[in-house]
């Protein structure tokens, strides 16, 4: 018998799906080339290349954080079933067990040995001092912090340098090595060809990234240890830990939610396109209503009477993870419901002209079905705007979360969030002597995230923007054609 | 000669690219006379809009001339920083581009465009400006210049921007005019009335003018000297007379012969072999050698020098000058007029579609972009429609085989009236009728495999076979249009404009038809590759039987392929008969105006132009009475009162109207 029993969340299914949709994509660009080609086109752009080892960094941790279980105690004597703990964990969790048990009991800084604010302690004599506490892990194994917190943390970092040093040139003869393999180069012709500048890949500036990612890592979790490297919250949990959480919440609602709104987009925006006429008006006004509507009442509304539901429902949700789950599967099904229509929009004003072209006509002319007209010719056509569109929108999610969140119709309050975390730091900024480390930590993580997937989201336009193609197809009148033209000659 | 206004020496234009430089000019030289037309010829991809490019310094980023001088009246316009530089564009070298929509800013309107040129170059301005502006437009023959002044882009018709682009051009009183490909966006009536203005002014104004275009008829009505130019160099450097008289270098040669006005023999048209090479092409000797018919030892050893046959004429190739016309030989199609009944049969076809405005876009009238067309096509025999843009010739093809809602018809073909066939019955019978259109490069989907385009028809209408068929099939057709068998794993992109156009005739045949609506398959191809391609339909044709209605505008393509020509004007057909009756004795005003508007090569077939004033009125609230008596020189007015009915000149020549020529 297994010691624990997998969990399956509404979100690790949205997660799960995603990852099916994912290779699915992956299966079928092997066979077809026009497929690789953008794909190939980003890893050569070296703004997507520097973005991509921080966004795999985020989505290794969203994914372990998304394998969710509940830990099991061997069933005692007389009993034949296991017996199951109510927490649902995570692997993340169990990864850094530590961070998430060493509690302290409230406020204290990054590196702390104390606790930010005085408290009323009983001496063994039975009188009363008020003072700063030694936290109950932060720094517990120095007998004298004063003197030597400094020098342990040096003495950490250095072992931490250590050993992201022998992590990153593993990592840099890994990636080098497959080049070279991949190009049927040898490992020095390859560094050769690196130090010349010779490489269709930007390899050199993705090392770098991925080279400052492991050494940060690596200081953060050797510190991690023994020490609060961000700082407790009002609970005293560690704020390392409520960030590294937050992130599978920014990941599922940057993805998720496409994934739930692209069905309806996808199909209403070709419908409207390919059919015109009556279909067509009804789905534009349908879309041009609901985008009438300010996106924030909607939202706020419908997570209210949500809110109200389950409260007056508490028996439903067995748990807090579930129920806060719960509210997130529903936040992510709202913002695609309030998001769909500019993906519509522009599929139909896509479809619109695929269904005049030529292709489009000769497959009429064989009386190939609509259906099937949609399905071959059409979809694969507006594909690219699809990926553009999701990606794109990812990091604008990731912050409507944060906002929704502040302003309390976002994600359940029990649920790590960069917004509940920027909602909670409200508080912490007024007070004296002032708590910043929260909203520090949770915006520094926000930025790298959002920064790095505009990066690479910018590099996936320029791959997959027809216009960038349009210019290697060159058709006989466009083939010299590319300078902007003035519009009389010499007026310019 | 005289001292030359432009001087082009050795000039060589590179593009960086991430392999290798390409070099799409390499070498060029010629020099432009005042007063002298300079005509730049060649196949898209010879580099011909770089060279001009390269002159004006409008190239875009990340090509630059590497080598070589471009001197204008002394002056070394490579060395001219590029503020001195904005100075000679339009002032000194105007240039007029092919697309005249986009080259007029849309939101100003046309006296502002011309004043603001008048204004940075002249020093131009109120009153003096104004005057100036209306000269011009006068000049360009645009009719009520005043008017015209404040009205913007979207108001004008297609030759009208192209005179205004014009006036704007001539407004800073350029010593050199560059027109690049000034009138291939236009129709031929109207493609007639921009090169008599050009012709005029220069003249006129006595500039120079350099001349780029791939038709060879442009060149023959305006150049007074012409460079050929192939793969990046000129290949000949010839007088026009001399050019057109007796072409010296292979490739001149060849391109005359494939032009359709000059059969072989045998009926086929002279094709150059292969296709415009790639720009990626590493070189090795002459660049012509692996299409040269002419090719022998010592072709391939080393560059090839321009060679001097007598001044001012001289050739890149180690042969001589042949002083030989071209071969010349035609072979008519059978005129026999085969009393067959008709395959297909089409009477009063016509389709409208609705203007709607408004809020709830109702709709308030009807383009009647085919007003009551009839016609028939007999089995084996090839009709081609003809007529201006926009005229309702595509409409009617795509009537036919009803990829359009009709508004009223009937279309007979096998006993069946398939106007009134739907969904089940009318695609059982899409087998019998298949299309292929104009554009190359849209009508195969980029995102599949030639095997997948090729199998899309027989998997819908021929249910019958089995995957392995299929695959035969898609190999027996791929051969039967030239193509190599391996070419089914590839995608469109992998194919030149003419191996596309192969590929969509393949996907036609792929459901065996019986009729094939070809919408002007060969206009976007070069003059070269569309005689592979007529060549292959004229094949096809005889081999399997089929009945072509062949739209086009090229009048030289109809007389090589068409049996029967049916001309339209404004939704409607205006003259019906037998080629070579109708395009001998034109009995039309409309049809002899066309004809004589086909830019002619000299001496063969050279007709007293008759000039059409202008353009095609909007088939939404066509002219009452006869369509064409608003431009027609012959119309009375009872041309004014009613359309004319059918009137009949022969066996199967009929025409409506009133005056028609006997
Ligand atoms: N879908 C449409 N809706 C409204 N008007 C249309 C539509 N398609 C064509 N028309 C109009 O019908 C008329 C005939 O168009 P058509 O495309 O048949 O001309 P054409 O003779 O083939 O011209 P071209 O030589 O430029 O191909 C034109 O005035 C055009 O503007
Ligand atoms: S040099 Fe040789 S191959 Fe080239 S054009 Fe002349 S004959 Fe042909
Ligand atoms: S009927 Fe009259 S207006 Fe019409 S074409 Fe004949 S002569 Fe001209
Ligand atoms: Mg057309």
């Amino acid at each position: 018998m297994l010691p624990f029993k997998p969990i399956l969340l509404w979100t690790d299914m949205l997660v799960l799906l995603l990852i099916a949709a994912v290779i699915a994509f992956v299966v079928q660009a092997r066979q077809h080339e026009h497929l690789r080609a953008p794909w190939r086109k980003v890893a050569r752009s070296t703004g997507g290349m520097i973005a991509a080892p921080v966004l795999l960094a985020f989505l290794a941790i969203g994914f372990l954080d998304s394998l969710h279980f509940q830990r099991g105690t061997p069933p005692e004597k007389g009993q034949a079933e296991m017996r199951y703990g109510p927490d649902v964990l995570s692997v993340l969790d169990v990864l850094v067990e530590h961070l998430r048990v060493q509690q302290e009991r409230s406020f204290s800084a990054p590196f702390a040995t104390h606790a930010h604010s005085r408290e009323t302690i009983t001496r063994p004599d039975g009188s009363q001092v008020r003072e700063f506490p030694r936290l109950r892990h932060g720094g517990s194994h120095l007998a004298n912090p004063e003197t030597d917190r400094a020098a342990d943390i040096g003495q950490r970092l250095l072992r931490a340098l250590g050993i992201s040093t022998v992590l990153g040139v593993l990592a840099s003869v890994m990636v080098v090595g497959t080049y070279a393999r991949r190009r049927g180069l040898s490992f020095d012709g390859a560094l050769a060809a690196m130090r010349e500048g010779n490489v269709d890949i930007p390899i050199g500036p993705m090392l770098v990234s991925a080279l400052l990612l492991i050494t940060t890592f690596t200081m953060l979790f050797a510190l991690s240890g023994v020490y609060h490297v961000f700082g407790t919250d009002k609970v005293g949990q560690d704020v390392f830990y409520l960030t590294l959480k937050s992130i599978r919440t920014a990941l599922v609602i940057g993805t998720a939610t496409t994934l739930v709104m692209l069905p309806f987009a996808v199909t209403l925006g070709m419908l409207a396109g390919y059919f015109r006429g009556r279909i067509d008006d009804a789905i534009q006004y349908l879309y041009t209503t609901l985008s009438s509507i300010p996106d924030v009442l909607l939202i706020a509304a419908a997570v209210l009477m949500m809110q109200v539901y389950m409260d007056t429902h508490p028996e439903i949700f067995d748990s807090v993870t579930r129920r806060a789950d719960f509210r997130l599967t529903f936040l992510c099904i709202i913002l695609g419901v309030t998001s769909w229509t500019g993906l519509c929009r522009l599929l139909r004003g896509e479809t619109l002209k695929l269904r005049e072209q030529e292709y489009v006509l000769a497959a009429q002319a064989f009386g190939v079905s609509h259906f099937r007209i949609l399905l071959r010719h059409i979809l694969p056509n507006v594909f690219h705007l699809v990926i553009i569109t999701t990606v794109l929108k990812f990091s604008g999610l990731v912050l409507a979360e944060a906002v929704l969140s502040y302003v309390g119709v976002g994600v359940d309050p029990a649920m790590n969030s960069f917004g509940t975390m920027i909602n909670a730091a409200r508080l912490e900024m007024a007070r004296e002597p002032i708590v910043w480390w929260s909203l520090a930590a949770a915006f520094a993580f926000m930025l790298l995230l959002v920064l790095s997937a505009n990066l690479f989201a910018d590099a996936v336009r320029d791959a997959f923007d027809p216009r960038m193609r349009a210019v290697r197809r060159g058709s006989r009148a466009k083939q010299a054609k590319v300078p902007p033209q003035p519009r009389v000659a010499g007026a310019a | 000669m005289s001292t030359p206004i432009l001087s082009l020496s050795g000039v060589r234009t590179t593009v960086r690219g991430a392999d290798a430089d390409l070099h799409p000019v390499d070498g060029v030289s010629f020099d432009i006379a005042a007063g002298e037309t300079f005509a730049l010829l060649g196949e898209s991809g010879s580099g011909k809009s770089l060279t001009a490019l390269s002159i004006l310094r409008l190239l875009p980023d990340g090509v630059d001339v590497t080598t070589g001088s471009i001197h204008l009246d002394g002056t070394d316009l490579l060395a001219l920083p590029e503020q001195a530089m904005r100075d000679v564009r339009g002032r000194r070298i105007a240039m007029i581009f092919q697309e005249p929509g986009t080259s007029l800013d849309p939101v100003m309107t046309v006296g502002d465009q011309i004043r603001e040129v008048l204004d940075r170059h002249l020093g131009l301005r109120g009153a003096a400006a104004d005057a100036r502006a209306l000269e011009l437009l006068d000049a360009v023959g645009i009719p009520d210049p005043r008017r015209r002044l404040d009205e913007f882009p979207f108001q004008l018709s297609g030759g009208m921007k192209q005179r205004v682009m014009i006036a704007g051009a001539l407004a800073g009183e350029p010593a050199l005019l560059v027109a690049d490909e000034p009138t291939t966006a236009l129709d031929v009536t109207i493609q007639a009335q921009v090169l008599e203005l050009l012709r005029d002014l220069q003249k006129r104004l006595g500039m120079a003018m350099l001349l780029i275009t791939h038709d060879l008829g442009i060149v023959a009505g305006l150049a007074h000297r012409v460079g050929v130019m192939y793969a990046g160099q000129i290949v000949e450097l010839a007088p026009a007379d001399r050019f057109f008289a007796a072409p010296d270098h292979p490739y001149s040669r060849k391109l005359f012969e494939s032009l359709p006005t000059r059969p072989t023999s045998a009926g086929r048209l002279s094709v150059i072999r292969g296709s415009v090479p790639p720009l990626g092409q590493v070189w090795q000797g002459c660049r012509f050698a692996d299409r040269c018919d002419d090719v022998r030892p010592g072709c391939r050893d080393a560059d090839i020098p321009m060679k001097a046959l007598e001044p001012g004429h001289a050739i890149r190739c180690i042969l001589g000058s042949r002083a030989l016309p071209p071969a010349v030989a035609s072979a008519p199609l059978d005129a026999v007029v085969k009393v067959a009944s008709p395959l297909l049969d089409v009477h009063d076809l016509r389709v409208h579609f609705p203007i709607r405005k408004g809020l709830i876009r109702r709709t308030v009238g009807h383009v009647r972009a085919v007003d009551g067309v009839s016609l028939s096509i007999p089995a084996g025999r090839t009709l081609a429609l003809v007529g201006e843009s926009g005229c309702g010739k595509t409409t009617v093809g795509k009537g036919i085989v009803r990829l359009l809602p009709l508004a009223t018809g009937r279309i007979m073909m096998n006993g069946v009236d398939l106007a009134t066939l739907d969904g089940r019955a009318l695609r059982d019978r899409r087998r019998d009728f298949q299309i292929i259109f104009q554009d190359p490069f849209a009508s195969l989907d980029p995102r599949m495999r030639v095997s997948e385009i090729l199998e899309e028809g027989m998997t819908a209408l021929r249910p019958d076979l089995d995957a392995s068929q299929r695959t035969a099939a898609v190999d027996a057709l791929l051969t039967s249009v030239g193509l190599a068998t391996e070419a089914k794993g590839r995608y469109p992109h992998e194919f030149s404009g003419g191996q596309r156009q192969r590929l969509a005739i393949a996907r036609a045949l792929a459901v065996e038809p019986k009729l094939i609506v070809c919408d002007e398959p060969t206009s976007a191809l070069d003059v070269s590759v569309q005689a592979q391609i007529l060549n292959l339909l004229r094949d096809l044709q005889e081999r399997l039987g089929l009945a072509y209605l062949f739209i086009s505008h090229n009048i030289s393509v109809v007389r090589y392929l068409a049996h029967d020509v049916a001309v339209m004007y404004l939704g409607r057909i205006v003259e019906r008969g037998p080629t070579e009756v109708v395009l001998r004795h034109p009995a039309h005003p409309y049809t002899e105006a066309l004809l004589s508007a086909v830019p002619a090569l000299h001496g063969i077939d050279a007709r007293a132009p008759i000039r059409l004033e202008g353009d095609l009125p909007s088939p939404a609230a066509p002219p009452a009475g006869c369509h064409f008596h608003p431009r027609c020189p012959r119309a009375t007015d009872a041309c004014r009162r009613e359309y004319p009915s059918a009137v009949s000149l022969g066996p199967a020549h009929t025409v409506h109207c009133l005056h028609p020529t006997r």
